[in-house]
């Protein structure tokens, strides 16, 4: 099996444009540096050998946003550090999708209080949201695997 | 005790009225906010305490009264010998004089003292927020500053705070 049952004689495969888009973009999306707190350990773990993400498309992380399609905010975002963090994910050229890693990136986790900002969406809009503090490298890539179902269900509409 | 920290201490004790502390071998001294400029200076020039370990605050509110203590951490370098000073201020519009030109690294400590308590300190060249954003309201380690900042979700009452929280779009 493979993609030379499909081809035939002629060497053409034929898809719908959006499947093909999609495909590229899940199979290549790599991640920006945004490692604030303890879950960027986790995330590190996530990347290094044992639990490979390299697999899923994200072979490295690029440090710079101008780079990197996906934003993997890991970790506790203070309130001073918000306007740096908007100004990272406006520095993203579209297509860019937004992770937001642990607890505290999703809801403010257990710092309830006047300097962390509760819940990163207050300040960019969140794709995906991955539970746990922090969420084991198995439960990020999950995440990633959820991120790419729904990037593989955007359809032409969606781009325009 | 070590006979050159006595003798900073009766020093002290006698020109400005401190008051000595002791406890498990920490000494510290209890000094009124108009002297506390002077005090430093001596300790720093006659017994070589030269370097400001630590300055921070406290907040006593309710119990005590004045409200805030003002603690200095100095150390003297040659003599290893360490003294805590504290300088109790009170509560409304509180002021003291900065220790910047006595000790540098007193800069930054004296802006999170202003920016946490709101103790302002007359002498800084540039006093603001340190770690706060710039425009906020308040004084977080203030003791009748709110402890938490949002109501915590329960399905109960999920849907109506969800309401009011703010969500960017873009």
């Amino acid at each position: 099996m493979g993609i030379e049952q499909k081809v035939g004689d002629m060497g053409a495969v034929t898809m719908r444009l959006d499947q093909a888009v999609n495909w590229a973009r899940t199979y290549a999306m790599w991640p920006m540096l945004v490692g604030l707190a303890c879950c960027a350990i986790e995330m590190m773990a996530g990347q290094g050998a044992r639990y490979d993400m390299s697999r899923f498309g994200m072979e490295l992380m690029r440090a710079t946003p101008r780079q990197s399609d996906l934003m993997i905010i890991s970790g506790r975002v203070t309130r001073k550090m918000a306007p740096v963090l908007r100004l990272l994910y406006d520095q993203m050229p579209s297509p860019k999708w937004v992770l937001s890693m642990g607890d505290c990136a999703s809801c403010g986790g257990i710092f309830n209080n006047y300097a962390i900002v509760q819940g990163v969406d207050e300040i960019m809009p969140v794709d995906v949201y991955v539970a746990g503090c922090p969420p084991r490298p198995e439960a990020l890539v999950h995440g990633i695997l959820t991120l790419h179902e729904k990037v593989r269900g955007e359809t032409l509409k969606t781009w325009a | 005790m070590n006979n050159d920290l006595q003798a900073a201490l009766s020093a002290l004790v006698e020109r400005f009225d401190a008051e000595v502390q002791e406890f498990r071998g920490q000494t510290t001294l209890v000094i009124a906010p108009e002297h506390i400029a002077n005090a430093c200076q001596v300790l720093r020039d006659e017994f070589d305490f030269n370097f400001l370990e630590e300055e921070t605050a406290v907040d006593y509110w309710p119990e005590q009264e004045p409200r805030f203590h003002v603690v200095y951490q100095l150390y003297s370098l040659e003599k290893h010998l360490r003294l805590g000073v504290r300088v109790p201020v009170s509560g409304k519009s509180p002021s003291l004089p900065s220790l910047v030109d006595l000790f540098a690294n007193a800069n930054w400590r004296e802006r999170e003292i202003w920016d946490m308590f709101g103790i302002r300190f007359e002498g800084h060249p540039d006093l603001r927020r340190i770690l706060m954003p710039h425009d906020w309201q308040g004084h977080p380690l203030r003791k009748d500053y709110p402890l938490g900042y949002e109501e915590v979700q329960f399905s109960f009452n999920a849907k109506e705070i969800d309401q009011d929280k703010p969500y960017a779009e873009e």
